[in-house]
């Protein structure tokens, strides 16, 4: 095949995401943090920028931003000095933000993300600061009025700056996917990119592949989604490629994605932005973070997802997909960890949670933590199952539904009040065994010329004789003693 | 006047209830309203508010302050009360919320009798750039009072009051005081909280007393002072007992700076006046020697650009969005933030915000602001170092006596350099009093300064006590 004109190109990507920091309160004030609150009833007079009001450190936002710094592998600062970034908006009320400038809590650092198909590669982290959120303005609400809801003001922000280390739009997707899943891990955001508690900005500038120098860069934001933040990337890449085959120049601008129409529009060039007049924030102290305080924090942190499935394949013998299938919401994971308490079939464990409660899950669309059953509720089904007293099938077919609706149950005493619990007692599966062997005798013959694949037929005779009940191991070892006699 | 300790007497022995006191502060205020110290006075409810006191007084329940009629500068916020910074950007804004300062006076029993009118926004040193007009010196209705403090000066001057809470940007409380013949004290950066304060200079800002003697000024200092979880900014430094004005009996050691002293900007009979008084000082023991500071020209200059600074961030959200003054013109966002703030804002006002703006902007960042902060450091490790081997910087307070109105509003810079003693203090963060040093032939008062060293209150008080005695017999 020839080679296209885009295989000259490399695209030098970096990604700037914001995560809502889960507190109670706000960044520098006391007020209330309660999402989906009604408009303007998260406020106080520092919220709005009253007259007079002074900031004052919120130290969760701190702990939250180390916990990220030490989970990207950063440097955490001691020294941690406050700046203004000033420019007016109606959802500005104090008319600057309080964020942090030249000396970000946490600084290079570094995570390794897997793509598709599997290649790992090194993603270096900046930095990683803190800042307060903005009020929301909202435009489609009212015909004639825009309207404000101060209720986000001031509440607090890490923003988590990459090196351009990104060449695809699919490497970014990776890199947000394990950005989402590692503040979940943390309980640092809910990780929601539809909702905006995470936020991804991307600055993407294309080279001819050799060169050192970057190519003009160009930021684009409103990419709402993980998905639309790998569709802008590689849109923006042919755009940029297109225009320089084109013989034009890029321009430096700040581009928003239409997921609609599939495209970047410009919003505004560089050189109109703004000049932020950022300077040291005179009314909050440096905040020093000493030692003890990173170490408190580091003592707290729970096991990453990587760290999480390594430990999955490690002890408890599962494969490398099944480990990763579990470690990607923290709270499967955790849960198979403690089914893993009450059983040692960890295989069966892991087939369960991907199987049967993975597909309950999905018809009533509910999360983990709504599932009815306790961890240790499945174990007592596995243990059935392990224990010959019950069929795989009789298991997730008949008893598993059963006991979702009847969680406070216990799976002996449903499988029994069910009539499922299998004959395992070869004294009475024997005469069964006896009485279709006795059936069939041209089919013995047949068998033992050759036909093997009629032990089927034998077992499913038995099963309809012990309506489903015989243990078909056993029925099958019975089966095999008589007929190879 | 009489001290509050000896009102105190008065009250306790029946001479004159504190309600009594109110109603003659505010016969006296109403009298001499052409003045223009007052604002708004809250006559009804300080009536109210002193009958309640002299209840608690004669069971035996006051507080420290007990009594004492205290007025505001119309930057420091009061629950349910208007504070407008002498701008009509806030005309009509009430406070949701009280500062800690006015939490604390009210806690121990002070009547709080109105507002005080300002420079607007505390900017200026004549308080002729107020929203209302000018502020009267009592001295002399032709002559500023100083400002920016000019009204809570003047209220305390001509008796409408025992004492006031004004803020400290660059000399604003001592200047005045030095024009008016009183008290006026800047504490140490961090003594006093800000909070419900109303930022110009947020790293340079102090809230501190305006009285007519030392005593009442430590009283208060005693009040006000001390750590705060809404102000990061204030210090948990223990609160001396300020009001134990006793001589420490000891020689002490003053320095001058030569540059101030020798300045050709400061009035001959000042600077005579002021070396005869360290003539006085030396002939009681004390030592008085002459320092250098090669940085007198960079004061005025670095406290410009660095307050102004932060002035056109503190002052941006006043937008006239969600309270003050908004435009009536309609249009969209840009042009609601541009029109309300160009019709609310005053003249000194938008010259500083500008000022501030141009040195923060990514092209003049280095050359202005990091630069004023280097001369900043260079002169707080100056200025400390002077202080480690002497007790006090004396200097005159202001380089005149009280101009006539008019007479520098046409030159920003001359107006600027009527800061020129003061602002040191503001810029390195140490405490300066400035303490009623006589009358000139021109009849106008001048006042004397002491700076000490950081958090070094008490020594200051007491000594001021001591000078006090010295130079107004």
């Amino acid at each position: 095949m020839e080679e296209s004109i885009y295989d000259k190109y490399e695209p030098v990507i970096g990604l700037e995401v914001h995560s809502q920091l889960l507190t109670n309160s706000k960044a520098f004030c006391s007020d209330p943090i309660e999402y989906g609150a009604l408009p303007n009833t998260q406020v106080g007079v520092i919220s709005l920028g009253h007259p007079g009001t002074l900031p004052f450190h919120n130290k969760a936002a701190v702990d939250l931003s180390i916990k990220m710094g030490l989970a990207c592998n950063c440097h955490i600062r001691e020294v941690n000095h406050y700046a203004r970034k000033n420019y007016f908006y109606a959802d500005l009320p104090k008319g600057y933000q309080i964020t942090q400038d030249k000396t970000p809590i946490c600084f290079d650092g570094f995570i390794d993300i897997t793509t598709k198909d599997g290649v790992t590669k090194r993603i270096g982290i900046e930095r990683i600061h803190m800042e307060e959120d903005s009020g929301k303005s909202m435009h489609d609400q009212d015909v004639f009025d825009s309207l404000i809801d101060y209720n986000r003001a001031g509440t607090p922000l890490m923003e988590i700056v990459t090196h351009p280390d990104f060449r695809t739009g699919e490497e970014a997707y990776a890199y947000i996917s394990l950005i989402r899943q590692m503040v979940r891990y943390l309980d640092i955001s809910d990780g929601n990119m539809e909702e905006g508690s995470l936020r991804c900005d991307a600055n993407i500038s294309v080279r001819i592949k050799g060169v050192e120098k970057f190519g003009t860069k160009v930021e684009v934001k409103n990419m709402n989604s993980m998905r639309n933040v790998q569709r802008a990337i590689d849109f923006e890449i042919k755009r940029q490629i297109d225009l320089i085959e084109a013989g034009e120049t890029i321009i430096s601008d700040t581009r928003t994605f239409d997921a609609q129409k599939n495209l970047t529009i410009s919003m505004r060039s560089k050189e109109a932005a703004n000049d932020y007049r950022y300077f040291p924030e005179p009314d909050l102290p440096p905040l020093m973070v000493g030692r003890d305080w990173v170490a408190r924090i580091k003592e707290q942190m729970p096991e990453l997802p990587a760290q999480l499935a390594a430990r999955l394949i490690e002890e408890y013998n599962i494969t490398a997909y099944d480990a990763q299938v579990i470690t990607e919401l923290k709270e499967t994971a955790y849960y198979f960890l403690e089914i893993c308490k009450h059983t040692n079939n960890y295989k069966s464990a892991a087939n369960w949670l991907m199987g049967a409660v993975k597909n309950y899950m999905n018809q009533q669309a509910v999360e983990l933590k709504d599932f009815p059953l306790k961890a240790a509720q499945l174990a007592e089904i596995i243990k059935l199952i392990d224990d010959g007293k019950l069929s795989n099938s009789a298991a997730s077919q008949v008893l598993f539904p059963a006991f979702c609706n009847k969680p406070e149950s216990n799976a002996a005493a449903l499988a029994q009040e069910l009539n499922l619990i299998q004959e395992s007692d070869e004294g009475s599966i024997k005469p069964m065994v006896e009485a279709v062997l006795a059936a069939w005798p041209d089919k013995i013959m047949e068998y033992k010329a050759g036909k093997k694949n009629l032990m089927g037929l034998f077992v499913g005779e038995v099963m309809k004789r012990s309506q489903g009940k015989a243990d078909p191991k056993l029925t099958n070892k019975l089966l095999m003693e008589l007929l190879d006699n | 006047m009489a001290d509050y300790k000896q009102y105190k007497q008065q009250v306790l022995s029946g001479e004159t209830t504190v309600v009594r006191t109110v109603q003659d502060f505010l016969a006296k205020a109403i009298q001499q309203k052409h003045l223009n110290a007052f604002i708004e006075l809250w006559g009804e409810e300080s009536l109210m508010r002193a009958a309640q006191i002299d209840l608690q007084i004669a069971e035996g329940k006051g507080g420290k302050l007990a009594g004492m009629v205290i007025a505001l500068k119309d930057n420091i916020c009061y629950k349910g009360h208007s504070v407008t910074n002498s701008s009509k950007i806030l005309k009509g804004f009430e406070s949701l919320y009280s500062s800690t300062v006015v939490e604390r006076i009210i806690a121990e029993g002070a009547v709080i009798i109105g507002r005080c009118n300002c420079d607007e926004f505390a900017m200026g040193a004549s308080n002729e750039t107020s929203a209302y007009g000018p502020v009267l010196n009592a001295r002399d209705n032709t002559r500023v009072p100083g400002g920016s403090s000019g009204g809570c000066t003047v209220a305390v001057q001509a008796g409408m009051c025992h004492a006031a809470l004004g803020s400290d940007t660059g000399g604003s409380i001592r200047q005045p005081a030095a024009f008016c013949g009183q008290v006026g004290f800047k504490p140490s950066y961090g003594r006093v909280s800000r909070w419900g304060l109303l930022s110009y200079g947020s790293s340079f800002d102090q809230i501190g007393p305006i009285t007519s003697n030392i005593y009442d000024c430590a009283l208060l200092m005693e009040v006000i002072s001390g750590t705060d979880g809404k102000d990061a900014t204030a210090s948990s430094n223990k609160v001396e007992d300020y009001t134990d004005l006793q001589a420490s009996n000891k020689p002490l050691r003053f320095a001058y700076l030569d540059t101030c002293l020798n300045n050709k900007g400061l009035d001959e009979e000042l600077r005579t006046q002021s070396f005869a008084i360290f003539e006085q000082l030396k002939a009681l023991g004390h030592t008085v020697e002459t320092v250098e500071f090669p940085y007198l020209d960079y004061l005025v200059p670095a406290y410009y650009v660095l307050t102004t600074a932060e002035a056109s961030s503190n002052l941006s959200r006043y937008q006239g969005l969600t309270y003050g003054y908004r435009t009536e013109e309609k249009g969209d966002l840009d042009s609601l933030f541009k029109k309300s703030r160009s019709e609310g804002f005053g003249r000194e006002v938008k010259r500083r915000i500008m000022l501030g703006t141009f040195v923060l902007t990514s092209d003049f960042y280095d050359a202005y602001y990091t630069k004023a902060q280097k001369v900043r450091r260079l002169i707080q490790e100056s200025t400390e170092k002077i202080l480690e081997s002497y007790d006090f910087i004396i200097t005159p307070t202001t380089p005149s006596t009280a101009f006539k109105f008019g007479e520098k509003t046409k030159d920003p810079v001359a107006m600027y350099l009527a800061d020129i003693f003061t602002v040191q203090a503001n810029l390195s963060g140490h405490p300066a009093i400035s303490i009623p040093a006589g009358v000139h032939s021109n009849g106008m008062p001048w006042g004397i300064q002491l700076m000490g060293k950081q958090f070094g209150e008490k020594k200051l008080f007491s000594f001021s006590e001591e000078l006090s005695k010295i130079v107004s017999p």
